[in-house]
């Protein structure tokens, strides 16, 4: 009998794969016959290359038994996010529209997990083209959270959260464009982050929203975290966006105690309407970081509570461009009919595009039409400029800024899908970090009466991904979380 | 909460080249309704002298160096094109050019 | 009624990068090998992005600053949204309302006779990347278009100039000048065959009235112009075909929206081309995956100590310092910079300016263009020419062995290497070094005239014109010898 990957720190599996306890061909192997049990109910993976992943697993074991210096996640199983482009493998983005689209290319991340001698098992669900909150939006059915029967695991990122929480991969890749791998993350029990804004390249990542995108890891804690983001990140000259300086070292440091730590604490979003499970995790978490000696500060965010409308221009403005060139025309679906080349485009996209991502389209070229410029796009452009300033003021009183990740636990399927504003709401704590470009994780902090996982989330400053996994350590080492064993 | 009529629902499909059936058009009216008139909040933001913010990150002169790297195949160019004559992408006769 | 021509151009000039404007793939024109040039960016496959060629922008400024624009302190790129085969992101990446310079100009003649100048001032030039080419189908009906994107993403200068020209002439002078500039620049190839520079016209007319004053009618634009004498011919047929509609109809300029024409080059007509239903709405926006681009003065220093001399400049210079003609100075300099360097060269070495432009805009050219050569393949040094030139401005030899000399430098050059020193060797291998020594006249004149008496007869009868075949049987004893001065030494012989 094998141990879940969740029970074993990610620090203490690299150590058994690093001392030769166990093989990397032992750890892919359990990672498949896991996906292989459980894949069919909770559909996390979308393409899985079981053979490739164990002849590269070998390749590594046999390496490390010559001696050879290996990558910082060799052999560890990772699950990719199925709108990262991996050569020669579908990237379909869980839509019809890139039903069939064989990515000739790598994603910058792809080349650095391969750098890092990491062994990707398979590509993970999501939401269409990475627009939603529940992944009820891919075009490939649902993913499932394991936590709960008929419950969803969050979105867009939920097939990688699904993999890591439920045992089916070491580690995972997902992508963030307003918290689509910090709520996942949250409903799924387990640790998850968006760097800040180009830390990571987004060259190979399917852009939804460009100036909010960013790709990050999944674990099932802190260290798995920091050893992942140190692999991925990186300056890439094929990203205008990747920062220069973009190398992070932190896993080393992470149990280094931070002296003296202040936390922000929102009072705005303490108290909006957080349900009162999610609100008691974050007292919970407070009181856990005050007992280690940080010091609890009271903040205020003024224009947080516009973040939601600020963004739902921002990004599908930049989502009815970004999807412009899925066109039937060099790649993707064609419709079978059509009377002539506009109605070639129109179908072609009527027919490849769910009801979401047309929504979200139709909403941005709306937003971006002629006349509307200045009063939508121009407007929410101004007013992410306050949210980051007030960001910026909190700052420089506070390390780091604690609060609610989602305004509830995990929602059972069909609950939010009815009336998409009501989903947008549900990003409103998540948003502010992609506006912002700032980094922020989402730490597990315990399960509600439901047996439902509760989080908080931790926002950085730029590029302070140092302090933000550090302070993210310091409560999970003070508490003794542990994921699912099945 | 104010819907959007119908043409306008339709002059955006047409905009976005995005076809949508009878219902869609009914349903998008409805949520695209609701959503802008939700972000009419933002109208309350005095934004007078703040300059927008199209970045997360404040970089500017990004340049590569004009080198020449290597061009993909042309197989591997018209690998998922919809319909190819093994050199060119096909499109039906353009005659709508718009 | 009388009316006045109004023209505006738009022109699209490639740039001469090795690669193209957002990603290493190369830049070249090769329509025979199609879709041979492209990369993840420029196919605008998913999770694509595009990165600025820093020698691309660095072009554009240096052609911006030569059209005397103003550059932008601060610039961006956005996107304007279009579905069109040839473009495979659905967006062209373009500046819309912060392009990097604006408000230039560029001088040309007012017409095809006098001094009269124009200035035509660009409203602005921005950076931007080109569509592929899609093919149509011309069998007929129902065929398939075909979509090459080996062009797609070349760099590409957009060069706006205000409605300023006041005839076709004049918009072909404005074309003629700014490709000519942008050659000297080194910027573009200008190749209009290629494509590497495209040429849209705004064409519109101001019609006299009775009262004196003026009415505007519609603006049309002109595509599909494939030479600069298209253009001018295109101009000149939409005005005559808009005054006859302005006769017909009145409509004047807001009556009706922009219209676009085609133009027919075989058929020598301008045709409407099919008007948009809607018009179209860009939805332009900061382009996300751009960062924007910030001009130091140190920067725009750089640049301008790239910048040559530029032609209009050059050719006054031409003028002055070395008192050409107009038409010579217009001759070498509209060869292009080459050949005017080719020229300086020769005017260095030869001592003569004048002489150096006459031995170009005849001997040089015509041989050019005999052997279809360009001047960088002419086989002779600019060092050699002016070597030849110096002789016989100095006076060493005839014009006319000079000529000989050149031919047979020629000659040479189809078999082996030629070099300066070969001009003194080849004057005095075939003695043509003008005789100043007049004493070896005497017994040559002697001779010649005592074996025609019947011209001498002639001669001294007034008819000084039979006096040819004598300067030719001294001039071939003597080699080198000028002929003015045998036949004034005959006539004095004669004489006395
Ligand atoms: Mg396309
Ligand atoms: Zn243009």
């Amino acid at each position: 009998m094998t141990t879940a990957l969740c029970q074993l720190s990610t620090r203490d599996l690299i150590s058994q794969l690093n001392s030769g306890v166990m093989s990397s061909v032992d750890l892919v192997t359990q990672s498949l016959q896991q996906i292989e049990a459980t894949n069919g109910v909770l559909n996390a993976f979308l393409d899985v290359q079981g053979q490739v992943a164990l002849d590269q697993a070998e390749a590594v074991d046999s390496r490390r038994a010559r001696g050879a210096r290996l990558g910082r996640l060799a052999g560890l199983p990772v699950a990719v996010k199925d709108n990262i482009c991996q050569k020669g493998v579908k990237t379909t983005c869980a839509s019809r529209m890139l039903e069939n689209f064989v990515s000739p290319y790598n994603a910058h991340v792809i080349e650095r997990l391969a750098a890092a001698d990491a062994i990707i098992i398979g590509k993970t669900n999501l939401d269409e083209f990475a627009m939603g909150s529940s992944t009820e939006n891919s075009f490939y059915g649902m993913s499932y959270n394991p936590w709960k029967e008929g419950y969803v695991p969050g979105g867009s990122s939920g097939g990688s959260a699904v993999a890591v929480a439920g045992n089916m991969a070491a580690l995972a890749l997902g992508s963030d464009t307003g918290g689509s791998i910090r709520q996942p993350a949250s409903f799924c029990g387990i640790v998850g982050m968006k760097p800040t804004y180009g830390r990571v390249s987004r060259y190979g990542l399917v852009a939804f929203a460009s100036s909010l995108d960013q790709i990050g890891p999944f674990a099932c804690d802190v260290y798995g975290a920091a050893v992942c983001l140190e692999a991925i990140s990186g300056h890439d000259v094929r990203d205008a966006t990747s920062l220069d300086q973009s190398e992070v070292y932190v896993s080393g440091q992470l149990d280094v105690p931070l002296k003296g730590l202040k936390i922000g604490v929102i009072d705005e979003q303490m108290a909006e309407t957080v349900n009162a499970d999610v609100l008691a995790g974050v007292r919970h978490a407070i009181d856990v970081y005050r007992k280690a000696g940080a010091k609890i500060v009271p903040i205020t965010l003024p224009h947080a509570k516009y973040a939601v409308a600020t963004y739902y221009i921002i990004a599908p403005s930049e989502a009815s461009s970004n999807l412009s060139r899925y066109d039937g025309i060099h790649y993707g679906h064609r419709a079978e009919e059509f009377s002539s080349l506009t109605d070639l485009y129109a179908r072609s996209r009527g027919e490849g595009f769910g009801p979401e991502v047309k929504r979200r389209v139709m909403l941005g070229t709306y937003a971006l039409s002629s006349g509307y410029y200045d009063a939508y796009y121009n407007k929410a452009l101004k007013v992410r400029r306050l949210i980051r300033k007030d960001y910026d003021d909190a700052f420089k009183k506070v390390d780091i800024v604690l609060g609610p990740v989602t305004p509830s636990a995990a929602f059972a399927k069909g609950d939010h899908s009815k009336d998409p504003l009501t989903m947008y709401l549900a990003d409103l704590f998540t948003i502010s970090a992609n506006l912002t470009g700032l980094p922020a994780i989402s730490v597990p902090c315990g399960l509600n009466q439901d047996g439902l996982p509760l989080a908080f989330q931790l926002t950085g400053r730029a590029l302070d991904e140092g302090t933000l996994l550090r302070s993210a350590r310091m409560f999970e080492a003070s508490v003794n979380w542990k994921g699912l064993s099945f | 909460m104010s819907e959007l009529s119908r043409e306008q629902i339709e002059h955006v499909s047409r905009l976005a080249r995005i076809d949508v059936s009878g219902s869609e058009v009914v349903s998008l009216q409805a949520s695209l309704g609701h959503i802008l008139t939700y972000i009419e909040c933002l109208s309350e933001v005095n934004t007078t002298d703040v300059e927008p913010m199209v970045h997360a990150i404040d970089v500017a002169n990004v340049f590569r160096d004009d080198v020449v790297t290597p061009s993909l195949e042309r197989a591997a160019a018209l690998l998922n094109a919809p319909s190819t004559d093994g050199r060119y992408f096909l499109v039906p006769a353009i005659l709508d050019a718009d | 009624m009388e009316y006045q021509i109004v023209v505006g151009l738009e022109v699209h000039v490639q740039l001469l990068t090795e690669s193209k404007l957002f990603s290493g793939c190369v830049n070249r024109f090769n329509p025979d090998e199609p879709n041979t040039q492209t990369d993840p960016v420029i196919l605008g496959l998913p999770g694509s992005l595009p990165v600025m060629n820093r020698q691309a922008f660095l072009l554009a400024v240096r052609t911006a600053l030569a059209l005397e624009c103003e550059i932008a302190r601060f610039t961006k790129w956005d996107r304007k949204q279009y579905f069109y085969p040839d473009s495979p992101r659905g967006y062209q990446i373009s500046q819309y309302d912060l392009p990097f310079s604006q408000r230039g100009r560029l001088e040309i003649p007012a017409s095809e006779e006098g001094d009269e100048k124009v200035l035509v001032r660009i409203n602005r030039v921005h950076l931007e990347d080109d569509a592929g080419k899609n093919m149509h189908d011309e069998s007929g009906r129902g065929g398939e278009s075909m979509v090459d994107l080996n062009r797609a993403g070349t760099p590409l200068l957009e060069i706006v100039s205000e409605p300023d020209m006041k005839s076709a002439f004049q918009a072909r002078k404005y074309l003629e000048e700014l490709r000519l500039m942008l050659l000297y620049l080194g910027v573009s190839d200008c190749n209009m065959q290629e494509g590497s520079l495209r040429c849209d016209a705004n064409v519109n007319l101001h019609v006299a009235q009775e009262d004196g004053s003026k009415i505007a009618t519609p603006i049309v634009e002109i595509k599909n112009m494939n030479s600069f004498r298209n253009v001018e011919a295109a101009i000149n047929y939409e005005a005559g075909r808009q005054f006859e509609q302005w006769k017909k109809t009145g409509q004047k300029m807001g009556d009706v929206s922009k219209q676009t024409w085609g133009w027919d080059a075989n058929k020598q007509v301008t045709f409407p081309q099919r008007s948009k239903e809607e018009a179209a709405d860009y939805r332009y926006f900061p382009d996300p995956d751009l960062v924007p681009v910030t001009v130091s003065d140190k920067l725009l220093k750089e640049v301008k100590a790239k910048i040559v001399e530029l032609p209009a400049a050059r050719r006054e210079r031409f003028i002055m310092q070395y008192q050409l003609s107009k038409y010579d100075a217009g001759v070498i300099i509209d060869q292009g910079k080459m050949l005017a360097d080719y020229f300086e060269a020769v005017a260095k070495q030869s001592g003569d300016g004048k002489q150096a432009a006459n031995w170009m805009t005849q001997d040089v050219l015509r041989e050019m263009k005999e052997r279809g050569l360009a001047i960088a393949e002419f086989p002779l040094s600019s060092e050699i020419l002016g070597t030849l030139i110096a002789r016989v401005v100095g006076n060493k030899i005839t014009i006319k062995s000079g000529r000989e000399v050149f031919a047979a430098l020629l000659e040479q050059a189809e078999s082996r290497d030629v070099h300066p020193s070969d001009v003194d060797y080849l004057i005095q291998d075939r003695g043509l070094e003008v005789v100043s020594d007049e004493g070896a006249f005497g017994p040559v004149i002697a001779e010649v005239l005592a074996k025609n008496e019947k011209i001498v007869a002639d001669v001294r009868g007034g008819k000084v014109q039979a006096i040819g075949p004598l300067i030719g049987q001294v001039a071939k004893q003597i080699k080198g010898a000028d002929p003015k001065r045998i036949r004034e030494l005959l006539l004095a012989a004669i004489g006395e």
